[in-house]
């Protein structure tokens, strides 16, 4: 469980496979050492370059040319960031693919993922928005200290997200023990605890992404209900909340993303037992030992969902009035 | 909510007379302190008329418990709603409507949803809500519009939404804050006429904001003038147009105004100018007159009972049909409003010396004190 700690935090991402290689190494063999990495970055460069070389005299109207210093490394940046996934989709086992999708494991993985991390979601939604709108709405001592307490769990590794919720809430930790001896309750590694692991790195997503949305509706709004007569909760349920529903929608997809992609701090507080904890991102990182094929359509399933996102933010954010 | 409050606004209520509004308003900021006495009766309509940054607007907000009075008291029939002290009365749970500037219309409710909203927070059923805000629609003529959203609504539609959203409640006081100024000139026109006959319909108590002479006049009862948080000027519109007491309401009613100290038919500027009058002043004194009471000759005018000073030029515009001359000189500076022939004949320019004269039958003196 040590070794997460170096593929925790990149595992979010499809494009954290990347991670792999610097990790010990059965598994390094597998897909890397004939993967795309090696084939592919010498023409990669050369290919971009060249092309801008070759614009300058055909369109004269680019009256600015990029300067290569800075042409050069962007185009080595964005190489870098999506050659990663073309190799993902260029070695992906496509003539198996449907048969490798619906394999028992996968599936258990796939629907666990989908569960836990939508249960998380809504937990964080439950929990999130007041606490957006306290944050937003509400002077109160020490709110620059809440809000930057929130922001933790954003930049510390999930691994130690995940230690720090087996403190709290394994069997002897500080409030574990007492639901242990008084209700005979144990949370960690079961999928109650997947799930408490993914809201708790997926809720800073939430809570900054809705306070941000309140903060952008004009509170005279609210002013003007509650000349009306409603008071503070009604204003918020028949103003505030439809007012600010695209920002939330934003809130809870990225949410949704973060928790569909949690691996460290799942791992550490709920272990990794298939079809109870073992979700999608802990199945890939198993696979990649045993079956590295099956390893790539999962990551590719968690690809198509990361694209998916973008497209659907990308919409709401167009979409949603200023 | 209490029972009292679901009641509320079905009860058609006009038996409990009530005393209106009676308020000492003080609001205290760091550059900035708002202190004014208001007070308004049933049925009546005051306008708060002032210059931007007068504390018109705070002075709204004081009323509809948006912000907290320093000092004085807010009674509204009888019920105190603030007293700066252990009294501070919510705003949903005050007896005030308010039409906003922008009208800030929800919107993502309907336009009868947005006046259905007030009734359905006191209580009243999902329908009975939607029937009293249709009848307030229809009020206002919009009854075709009922299920426009606020974005499909045109300005003067807006403030007619905006407007039944907050008599649907009765309030015992009706705030309306520069309820035209988002308007173009035309619509402004037709809404400030078909504004002053539901304001005069509505049995409670109004209160127009605004910097706008006209809307005042055409809208209020009385008006009262605030300038830099105080109250300058108060009467009806005759009383104010008639006697300005400060260089801003002269200029609103478009007179020239000075100060001096009267001595009978004499009042004598600090200017060192003497004005002879007709009317009988003594002490701290104002003198007024029109700027079409001003005339204007190339040379010092002779005989008659005349005030007459030489003055300077220092612009020339055209004011509706005929051309308003601005003079410096003698009383101070000063307006005079002559026709275009005139001004051919004089061959105005600026920084030209002129001779300037009123009649003391064309003055009005009356005492500052």
């Amino acid at each position: 469980m040590i070794i997460d700690q170096s593929t925790g935090p990149a595992c979010p991402e499809p494009s954290g496979a990347d991670h792999d290689p610097s990790g010990p190494g059965p598994f390094a063999a597998g897909p890397f050492g004939v993967g795309p990495f090696g084939s592919q970055p010498s023409p990669a460069p050369g290919t971009p370059t060249s092309t801008v070389e070759r614009r300058r005299p055909v369109r004269p109207r680019t009256s600015r040319r990029v300067p290569a210093p800075l042409a050069v490394p962007a185009t080595l940046a964005l190489a870098f960031l999506v050659l990663p996934l073309v190799g993902l989709v260029v070695r992906a086992p496509w003539p198996t693919l449907p048969q490798r999708l619906v394999e028992p494991e996968v599936l258990a993985a796939l629907r666990l993922s989908l569960v836990a991390a939508t249960l998380a979601t809504g937990v964080c939604l439950v929990l999130g928005v007041p606490l957006a709108w306290l944050l937003a709405r509400v002077e109160f001592p020490g709110r620059r200290l809440v809000r930057a307490l929130i922001t933790v769990p954003l930049v510390l590794p999930p691994v130690v997200g995940g230690l720090a919720l087996l403190l709290l809430l394994g069997r002897r930790g500080l409030i574990g023990q007492w639901l242990d001896r008084w209700f005979d309750v144990t949370i960690p590694f079961t999928t109650a605890a997947v799930v408490i692991a993914e809201a708790f790195v997926a809720l800073p997503f939430l809570v900054i992404a809705v306070e941000g949305a309140l903060r952008g509706v004009d509170e005279r709004y609210e002013e003007a209900a509650a000349t009306l007569g409603a008071s503070r909760w009604t204003t918020f349920r028949r103003v505030t909340l439809p007012l600010v529903a695209p920002g939330i929608a934003a809130g809870a997809l990225l949410c949704w993303a973060r928790a569909l992609g949690e691996f460290g701090a799942t791992i550490t507080f709920a272990g990794n037992f298939p079809g109870r904890t073992q979700t999608m991102p802990l199945s890939v990182y198993l696979l990649l030992e045993t079956d590295p094929p099956a390893a790539i359509v999962l990551s590719l399933v968690l690809l198509a969902v990361s694209v998916g996102i973008l497209v659907a933010l990308r919409e709401k954010w167009i979409g949603s009035p200023a | 909510m209490t029972t009292v409050d679901r009641s509320r606004p079905y009860a058609p209520d006009p038996a409990a007379p009530g005393a209106g509004l009676r308020a000492r308003l003080v609001v205290e900021r760091a550059a900035f302190r708002l202190d004014i006495d208001l007070t308004v009766a049933p049925g009546e309509v005051v306008a708060l008329l002032g210059p931007n940054g007068a504390g018109k607007t705070t002075a709204l907000r004081t009323l509809a418990g948006l912000t907290p009075l320093t000092a004085g008291h807010i009674d509204l029939d009888g019920t105190c709603l603030d007293d700066a002290a252990r009294t501070f009365v919510p705003p949903e749970r005050r007896d005030v409507g308010v039409v906003f500037q922008d009208y800030l219309l929800f919107p993502h409710l309907t336009a009868l949803e947005n006046v259905a909203f007030g009734p359905r927070c006191r209580g009243a059923s999902r329908a009975q809500a939607r029937a009293i805000a249709y009848e307030w629609l229809a009020r206002v003529g919009l009854a075709d519009l009922a299920n426009r959203r606020p974005r499909q609504l045109s300005g003067g539609q807006a403030q007619r939404v905006a407007l039944a959203r907050a008599l649907a409640l009765r309030p015992a006081l009706l705030l309306l804050d520069e309820p035209l100024a988002a308007l173009d000139a035309r619509t402004r026109l037709d809404t400030r006429a078909e504004l002053h006959r539901h304001l005069a319909d509505h049995p409670g108590g109004t209160l127009v904001v605004t910097h706008d002479p006209l809307d005042a006049f055409v809208l209020a009862d009385r008006l009262v003038i605030v300038e830099d948080g105080r109250v300058v000027q108060e009467g009806d519109a005759v009383s104010v147009t008639a006697r300005p007491r400060t260089d801003y309401v002269a200029r609103l009613v478009g007179l020239n105004l000075y100060r001096g100290r009267g001595d009978g038919h004499t009042v004598t500027l600090p200017t060192g100018m003497a004005f002879t009058t007709a009317d009988t002043v003594h002490g701290d004194a104002f003198v007024a007159f029109a700027p079409t009471a001003v005339a204007l000759h190339p040379d010092p005018p002779q005989g008659s009972p005349r005030n007459t000073w030489s003055a300077t030029v220092t612009g020339v515009t055209r004011h509706g049909d005929h051309i308003r001359v601005q003079l410096a000189g003698g009383p101070g500076e000063a307006a005079a409003d002559i026709t275009p022939a005139a001004a051919a004949t004089l061959r105005l320019e600026p920084g030209q010396p002129i001779w300037a004269a009123v009649k003391a039958t064309e003055t009005r003196a009356y005492p500052a004190g």
